[in-house]
């Protein structure tokens, strides 16, 4: 592009992303807000208001805090084990199929495999470990088949998906359906996470808080994911993997092994979620428990940039963007929010490589 | 440093002068105000190390690159060339280090790709007729019905030049040209050249070895960090140590002092090896080969003679066809790449950036790449970050890596620097055997230097290394014995004493010798 004696050139930058990391996420947030502004403009709307009205519902109150905690439990287990496949160039998609294997499982316990009297902690703890166990195998599907045959795990993760729910849908509405409904008879208590309003007698103003001890599994599993990658030995080979699979063949880590190993813990944290979900909020199976809880945790891992810490904090800005936008008309103003800073992000992947460069246009010739 | 004015100026015209040519890249001046003359009938050779800048200039002359500021003049008149296309239909010619061919045409259609006219329809026989002409006429022997992937690398290189010559050029660049051919090729080809400029046009060299620029060019010109620091000096007038004084910019030893090798037994050892290649097909074939410890074993052979697949097998990345490997006498054909490491085998990997190290990850990292799975940096689950970083420290300033600190981006490093990284990696193991493939290939002599040093330190330490390389000259001056592969076999093995170039040439085109 050249005027007046100037020219405008687009250039490749040079130097690595290290220093603009930690801006893309922040950037990223304010200008899909701005883009979403204009959209909601566009439509005769008061971009500010409604803005105001999500952070209000989300973050303004005790109440607002405790939904937003619940929405962004199950999107942080998640997040966290995508982030983990990420880590490693796994483009684990199938998050939302391996939740749905994990409330599957965790349901099974829950409504008949352990009697109803089972004593609490032992009713969720082998609820939590037939979860964890069902997403395991349901991401190590992929990882086996990648592993073996160099199938693209996208693909399977993806399909995979659909065989989970149709595998839920089928006990719903089959076997453990309730009198013909799609959903199943709802768990012994037992069988639910404990919530904050339970300790209600303990402090009044914890009353109708319906936040559960999910929330405290999730940070858990920060806890343990955070240590597993930046200390250990096997998180180590992860990263290598992921950056150099080259050097990390040359290096003798084993590849296939861990592409199944992380591809089953990705569908762990996974399916913690799903029993989460089921255990902590709605108490039975139904067929739509979940919005795509497990797709929105792949926009918030990779805003997170893959960093644990960060995921916990992406989800419960995502989990909040959930509550504030429920009574929002029109309806889908959190998703619109979501899908643009995802397409900010990828977007700003490429515009970071390049730089603007101008200078005088060369004289003569 | 000798000046341009105190050469006697060439009587013949010029070709080409380029005049105060600048050109910027983020972060580096790749051309400072550069002068450049070529004359006609001249084979002029661009010296100088990596990023001095040659590939630069004359990527700016094939008008791949527009200049940020200078002039170029082509037989006196000003010319400004927006694309590649303007540059060929001037009549320059430019081949790169990495062929432009498309190995499903034939020669004769590769000829007349991009070729103006006509524009849809190519009168095959014609073009092949042409070709064949060309081909005659200047001594660059190739069939123009032949497919490009069934030639050999240095025919593909003359498909090169023939389709400069065809498009009409009287300006020839070639870039690192003789980095991919034999010994007897590399004659051939500067014996082609001889007779094009002697018609009267000008060939420009690109290329860092020394003893070939000095016996094939007329006039030299030398570049360091941007700039012209010797220019158009007459060959015969300088010799190998100044042109290398004046391309590092202080002096460089360029033979080795070494001491006579005293081996032991055989740590690497392979008898009937046959390795496929990633086509299938085999490319290691019946290779029996032996290292012993403190000994240096030189395999020489034209690139893709089988030596990426043999290292690779040595390795455990490629499984082994037949044949059977060993290593420190023990069987290990069958075990995987992690067994190998364990039982004392480095590797210096022909891809230093993508096989030898992880440009995301720091220099500490990189440097614990094998080394994290035992103690000291192995503490139960866990990887000690803080030894990691003390081990790093002690490496950088062990094998002076030039670095800001330990956990600097491995990818953000010099050719040079991230050699010294995985060399520092794998001496610091321990190995009994290492397998360095092209250890010095792209790098600058000052770094060339430092791995020939390290390389001697391990074998004197009782190492058996086997060193695999391209560069004959390097294989000569490091090896105790030499064995030459052609189309995966060996054709000759030659001890360091009665080896000399022109045997070891041709049995890189596959003449056996008599005491294999």
């Amino acid at each position: 592009m050249r005027a007046g004696g100037w020219q405008v050139r687009l250039e490749e930058r040079l130097e690595s992303g290290a220093r603009r990391s930690w801006m893309g996420p922040g950037v990223a947030i304010v200008a899909a807000f701005l883009l979403g502004a204009v959209l909601i403009a566009a439509a005769g709307l008061d971009p500010l208001q409604i803005y105001g009205h999500i952070l209000h519902t989300a973050f303004g109150s005790a109440w607002g805090w405790s939904d937003t905690l619940v929405k962004a439990t199950p999107i942080m287990l998640c997040g966290l084990g995508v982030a983990v496949a990420f880590r490693m160039r796994l483009w684990n998609i199938g998050a939302e199929g391996q939740l749905w294997m994990g409330a599957w499982a965790a349901s099974g316990v829950a409504l008949g495999w352990l009697p109803a009297s089972t004593p609490r902690p032992v009713m969720l703890a082998v609820m939590a470990l037939a979860a964890m166990a069902a997403g395991a195998a349901w991401g190590a599907i992929p990882g086996w088949l990648k592993a073996r045959m160099g199938v693209s795990e996208i693909i399977t993760t993806l399909m995979l998906n659909y065989v989970a729910f149709q595998w839920v849908c089928w006990f719903v509405f089959g076997p453990w359906s309730e009198r013909g409904f799609q959903l199943t008879p709802q768990f012994p208590s037992s069988a639910w996470l404990p919530r904050l309003s339970d300790a209600a007698h303990l402090s009044p103003s914890f009353s109708g808080l319906t936040v559960h001890a999910g929330i405290g599994i999730a940070l858990i599993a920060a806890v343990v994911v955070s240590l597993l990658m930046d200390r250990s030995r096997w998180g180590f080979e992860v990263r290598v993997t992921g950056d150099g699979p080259r050097a990390a063949q040359h290096a003798g880590m084993p590849i296939a092994r861990n592409t199944v190993l992380a591809l089953a813990l990705t569908g762990a944290l996974s399916g913690l979620a799903g029993m989460s979900e089921v255990a902590g909020v709605v108490h039975r199976l139904q067929d739509r428990f979940s919005p795509g809880f497990g797709f929105t945790a792949i926009i918030v891992a990779w805003l997170a940039g893959l960093r644990p810490w960060a995921v916990v904090v992406v989800s419960v800005l995502f989990g909040g963007l959930l509550v504030g936008g429920k009574e929002i008309q029109p309806a889908g103003i959190p998703q619109m929010l979501q899908g643009l800073v995802l397409l900010v992000i990828v977007g700003a992947e490429g515009i970071a490589r390049y730089r603007l460069r101008v200078s005088r246009a060369e004289a003569g010739a | 440093m000798a000046l341009p004015s105190d050469y006697p100026e060439p009587q013949q015209p010029a070709a080409v002068a380029m005049r105060s040519v600048c050109k910027r890249f983020p972060g580096v001046v790749a051309n400072d105000d550069v002068d450049f003359d070529l004359r006609e009938g001249e084979i002029h050779a661009l010296l100088g190390e990596n990023g001095a800048g040659k590939s630069t200039l004359m990527s700016i002359l094939a008008g791949l690159y527009q200049p940020d500021s200078g002039s170029i003049r082509l037989h006196g008149e000003l010319v400004r060339f927006r694309s590649p296309r303007d540059a060929i239909a001037r009549g320059i010619g430019m081949v790169h280090q990495q062929f432009m061919l498309v190995s499903s045409l034939t020669v004769a259609e590769n000829v007349a790709l991009g070729m103006p006219e006509p524009r849809f329809l190519v009168a095959r026989s014609r073009i092949e007729r042409e070709v064949h002409a060309l081909s005659e006429r200047h001594g660059l022997h190739v069939d123009p019905s032949a497919f490009v992937w069934q030639l050999s690398v240095g025919e593909q290189q003359r498909v090169e030049i023939l389709k400069a010559l065809h498009r009409g050029a009287r300006v020839l660049v070639l870039d690192e040209p003789t980095a991919v051919l034999s010994p007897q090729e590399v004659a051939a080809m500067f014996e082609a050249l001889r007779a094009l400029v002697d018609e009267g046009r000008s060939v420009v060299l690109i290329s860092h070895k020394l003893d070939e620029v000095l016996r094939a060019a007329d006039r030299l010109t030398v570049m360091r960090h941007g700039r012209i620091v010797a220019s158009g000096m007459p060959a015969r007038w300088t010799t190998r140590e100044e042109l290398a004084r004046t391309m590092v910019g202080r002096p460089v030893l360029l033979d080795l002092q070494k001491k006579p090798a005293s081996p032991g037994d055989a740590v690497l050892r392979t008898s009937h090896l046959a390795v496929r290649g990633d086509k299938g097909l085999l490319s290691v074939r019946d290779l029996d080969l032996e290292v012993r410890a403190g000994e240096i074993v030189g395999i020489a052979g034209v690139a893709g003679s089988g030596q990426r697949e043999l290292s690779e097998a040595l390795a455990g990345l490629r499984p082994v066809e037949s044949g059977a490997v060993e290593l420190g006498g023990r069987d290990a054909t069958r075990w995987t790449t992690r067994e190998r490491i364990d039982a004392g085998l480095g590797y210096v990997p022909e891809d230093r950036a993508v096989e030898g190290a992880v440009g995301a990850l720091g220099i500490d990292e990189n440097l614990a790449l094998k080394a994290y799975r035992k103690p000291p940096l192995a503490r139960g689950w866990q990887i000690d970050r803080e030894k990691m970083t003390q081990i790093a420290k002690e490496r950088i300033r062990e094998f002076d890596i030039a670095a800001p600190g330990p956990s600097t981006a491995a990818g953000t490093l010099s050719g040079g620097n991230l050699q010294k990284v995985i060399l520092a990696r794998e001496l610091s193991a321990g190995p009994k055997a290492l397998v360095a493939a092209q250890p010095t290939r792209g790098l600058d002599i000052g770094a060339t230097e430092t791995v020939h040093k390290l390389l001697l330190g391990l074998r004197d330490k009782g190492v058996g290394v086997l060193l695999i390389s391209e560069d004959l000259e390097e294989i000569l001056s490091l090896s105790d014995r030499i064995v030459v592969m052609c189309q995966g076999r060996a054709t000759g093995t030659l001890s360091a004493q009665d080896a000399n170039p022109e045997a070891i040439g041709l049995m890189m085109g596959g003449a056996a010798s008599e005491d294999a």
